[in-house]
C-alpha cells in the first residue's frame, strides 16, 4: 500500500499552485528581454500563436497524463507514462520528469536564495548611496562568496542552505498543508507587488527622481511592432521557446500536481485558468517593470547593451540602484517588493520541483512524506553546491542549459508523440474532456496530433543545428555553419575552445581551462544522476513485478 | 507613446487580463462535482497500458 495519501485542499489552491509552478523568474526577466530582441510589440503575435497551438495543448496533455496516471496511484512521470503503453522503455523516458526537477532545483534554489538575501539587503539599506557600479560590484562580490555588508561569512552559502531548508520544511508539510498554503499566500502577494511595481514602471517622468526618460520611451521600445521580424524563423523559435519555458511544461511538475486531481474532476478549465494567470503575470506585469524602469533611468542604448547579457544582470545589478533614486524609504519598499515578488515566483516553482521525487519515493518505496522531502533537500544540496562554489566556472550555466533548456524540449517532444500517437487521440481526447467544465474546441484534436508535435520537433531541431547568427536564409541556401549556441556546438564546447585559443593572458587561460574542466565534470555528474534515477525506476519496476502490481 | 505601440499594448493587456479573469471566474463559479457513487464509478473503466484502439 502506498504511503502517499496526498490531495489538494481546494480547487483555487490547485490553480494557484499550478500557476505558481509556471510563474517564475523568467516571467519578469526572460520575457521582456526576448520581446525587445525579437520584434518588440510584433513579438506578441508569434508568442500568442505559439501559446494557442503549443502551450495550451501541452498543458492539456500534461494535466490529463497526470490525472490518468494518478488513477493508478502514480504521482511521477516514470510510472505515469508507463500506464499509457505496454512498452517497458517508456518509463525510462519518464525519468526526465524527475531528473529535470532535481537538476533545475539545485541551481534554481540558489537563484531563489539571492532574492531572499536581496530582500534583506533592500530593507537594511545596503544599496543606499551606492552608484550603479557599486551595486554591480556588490553582486559580483556576493557570487564570489566574498564577505558581504551583513558580515555573515559565506553569506551566499548560508542563504542557500536556509532556502533549501525552507523548501524542504514546506514540502514535508505536504500538498495541502504546505505547497498549497504557500501558493495561496505567495501568488496573491506576488500579484499585488507586481501591480505596485508595474504602476511605478509606467508612471516614470523624465526629470523626476533622476529619471532621464518618461515611461513612454521604455514602453515604446518594448511594444512598438517591427513586423518585418515576423518573417524571421528565429523570432518564431524565440516565441515558441519563451512559451515553453514560461509554462514550465516538459518538466514533470504539472503531471505530478495533476496526479492528485480526482479522476472525475475537471482539468481542461483548470489548465486554462492556470495558463492565463501565468500569461497575465508575464505579459501585463512582467512587461511593465524591468524594461520601462531600466530605460527610464539608463536610456535605450545602455539597456540594449545590458539585455544582451540577459535579465538577471538587470534584476540584480541595476534595479537595486534604480529603486533608490525614488528615495530611501520608497527604494527600500520597492526593492523589498521586487525581490519579494521574485522570491514568491521562485519558491512556488521550486516547491513544485520537489513533488515528483517525493511522489516517486512514496509510491514506489513507501517512504514517508518527511523522508521523501528531506531526501530531496539533501540531494539538491549535494548537487547544487557545485553551482554555488564554482559559479564563475560555468557550472550554474551548464545545469541551466542541459536540465533547464534542452531536456524540457526533449521530454515534451516525446510526451506529445506518446499522447497523440501511441496512447492515441481517441483516448487522449477522452482524457482531456472527461469531467471538463468547458467545451474544448474540436480543432484541438488536430492541433494536438499534428501541430504541437511538429512545432516541438522544429524547436528541437532548431536548437540542435542553429545556423550562425540565426541566419536561416543563408543556411537553407547552402551555407550552413553551426552557431556556437547550437546543441551540437555546445556539446563540443566550441565557444570555450575558441576563447581558449584566442586568449593570451595566462590568468585568463587558466580560468578558461578550469572552466572547461568544470563544464565537463558537471555533465558527467548530471548523467550520473540521470542513470541513478533510471536505476531506481528499474528497481521499482522489479518490485512491482514481484508484488504483482504490474 | 506612439500609436501602434499603444494599440498593441492595450489590446494585449485587455485580452490577457480579460481571459485570465474569465477563466478564473469560471473556476470559482463552477458547481462542485458530486461524490462518485458505485454506478458512476463503473463508467469509463480504464485499464493500465490498454492497447491502442
Amino acid at each position: 500500500m502506498s504511503a502517499n495519501k496526498e490531495s489538494w485542499g481546494s480547487r483555487v489552491g490547485l490553480i494557484l499552485a499550478m500557476a505558481g509552478n509556471a510563474v517564475g523568474l523568467g516571467n519578469f526577466l526572460r520575457f521582456p528581454v526576448q520581446a525587445v530582441q525579437n520584434g518588440g510589440g510584433a513579438f506578441i503575435i508569434p508568442y500568442l500563436v505559439c501559446f494557442l497551438v503549443m502551450g495550451i495543448p501541452l498543458l492539456w496533455i500534461e494535466w490529463s497524463m497526470g490525472r490518468f496516471g494518478g488513477k493508478f496511484g502514480h504521482h511521477s512521470t516514470p510510472f505515469i507514462v508507463d500506464t499509457m503503453h505496454k512498452n517497458r522503455l517508456w518509463k525510462y523516458i519518464g525519468v526526465f520528469g524527475i531528473w529535470t526537477n532535481i537538476a533545475v532545483a539545485s541551481y534554481y534554489c540558489y537563484l531563489e536564495s539571492w532574492t531572499l538575501s536581496y530582500m534583506l539587503h533592500s530593507v537594511v539599506g545596503t544599496f543606499k548611496g551606492l552608484d550603479q557600479e557599486g551595486v554591480a560590484a556588490f553582486f559580483n562580490s556576493y557570487i564570489s562568496i566574498g564577505k558581504s555588508t551583513l558580515g555573515i561569512p559565506l553569506e551566499p552559502v548560508v542563504f542557500y542552505i536556509f532556502c533549501l531548508l525552507l523548501n524542504t520544511y514546506i514540502l514535508s508539510r505536504g500538498l495541502s498543508g504546505g505547497v498549497e498554503r504557500v501558493a495561496k499566500v505567495g501568488m496573491p502577494l506576488l500579484i499585488v507587488f507586481g501591480i505596485f511595481l508595474a504602476y511605478k514602471g509606467v508612471t516614470i517622468k523624465a526629470g523626476v527622481d533622476g529619471a532621464i526618460n518618461d515611461s513612454a520611451v521604455g514602453l515604446n521600445f518594448l511594444w512598438t511592432p517591427n513586423y518585418e521580424q515576423l518573417w524571421s524563423p528565429s523570432v518564431w523559435l524565440a516565441a515558441a521557446g519563451q512559451i515553453f519555458f514560461t509554462l514550465s511544461v516538459g518538466m514533470g511538475t504539472i503531471h505530478c500536481y495533476a496526479s492528485y486531481v480526482r479522476s472525475k474532476d475537471d482539468i481542461a478549465l483548470n489548465a486554462m485558468s492556470a495558463g492565463w494567470m501565468n500569461e497575465f503575470v508575464e505579459v501585463v506585469l512582467g512587461a511593465a517593470i524591468l524594461i520601462p524602469i531600466s530605460i527610464g533611468y539608463l536610456g535605450v542604448d545602455r539597456v540594449t547593451d545590458l539585455v544582451q547579457l540577459g535579465g538577471l544582470g538587470l534584476a540584480f545589478k541595476t534595479l537595486p540602484y534604480l529603486f533608490f533614486q525614488w528615495g530611501d524609504v520608497m527604494g527600500a519598499v520597492a526593492g523589498m517588493m521586487w525581490f519579494g515578488l521574485l522570491f514568491f515566483a521562485g519558491i512556488t516553482s521550486s516547491l513544485a520541483m520537489g513533488t515528483p521525487w517525493m511522489g516517486f519515493m512514496q509510491d514506489e518505496f513507501n517512504w514517508s512524506r518527511k523522508s521523501s522531502a528531506w531526501s530531496f533537500g539533501l540531494i539538491v544540496f549535494l548537487l547544487g553546491m557545485p553551482t554555488v562554489l564554482f559559479f564563475k566556472y560555468g557550472v550554474f550555466d551548464e545545469y541551466d542549459y542541459w536540465a533547464g533548456t534542452v531536456s524540457l524540449v526533449v521530454f515534451a517532444l516525446f510526451e506529445s508523440i506518446l499522447f497523440a500517437w501511441v496512447f492515441g487521440m481517441k483516448k487522449g481526447w477522452r482524457e482531456i474532456t472527461s469531467g471538463s467544465d468547458i467545451k474544448v474546441p474540436g480543432i484541438y484534436k488536430f492541433i494536438i496530433k499534428f501541430v504541437t508535435p511538429l512545432l516541438l520537433l522544429w524547436v528541437f531541431i532548431g536548437s540542435l543545428i542553429t545556423p550562425k547568427n540565426g541566419d536561416w536564409g543563408a543556411a537553407i541556401s547552402g551555407n550552413w555553419v553551426l552557431d556556437d549556441s547550437s546543441i551540437i556546438k555546445k556539446v563540443m564546447n566550441s565557444s570555450l575552445k575558441k576563447q581558449l585559443a584566442a586568449a593570451t593572458d595566462p590568468i585568463e587561460i587558466a580560468q578558461l581551462q578550469d572552466t572547461l574542466f568544470y563544464v565537463n565534470a558537471s555533465r558527467i555528474l548530471l548523467i550520473a544522476v540521470f542513470l541513478g534515477i533510471a536505476l531506481l525506476v528499474y528497481v521499482a519496476y522489479k518490485k512491482r513485478v514481484r508484488e504483482e502490481k504490474i | 507613446m506612439n500609436t501602434s505601440a499603444l494599440v498593441i499594448m492595450l489590446s494585449t493587456i485587455t485580452l490577457v487580463t480579460g481571459l485570465m479573469v474569465y477563466f478564473f471566474y469560471r473556476v470559482v463559479t463552477a458547481k462542485p462535482k458530486s461524490e462518485p457513487d458505485s454506478y458512476a464509478d463503473n463508467d469509463d473503466e480504464v485499464h493500465r497500458q490498454e492497447t491502442n484502439l
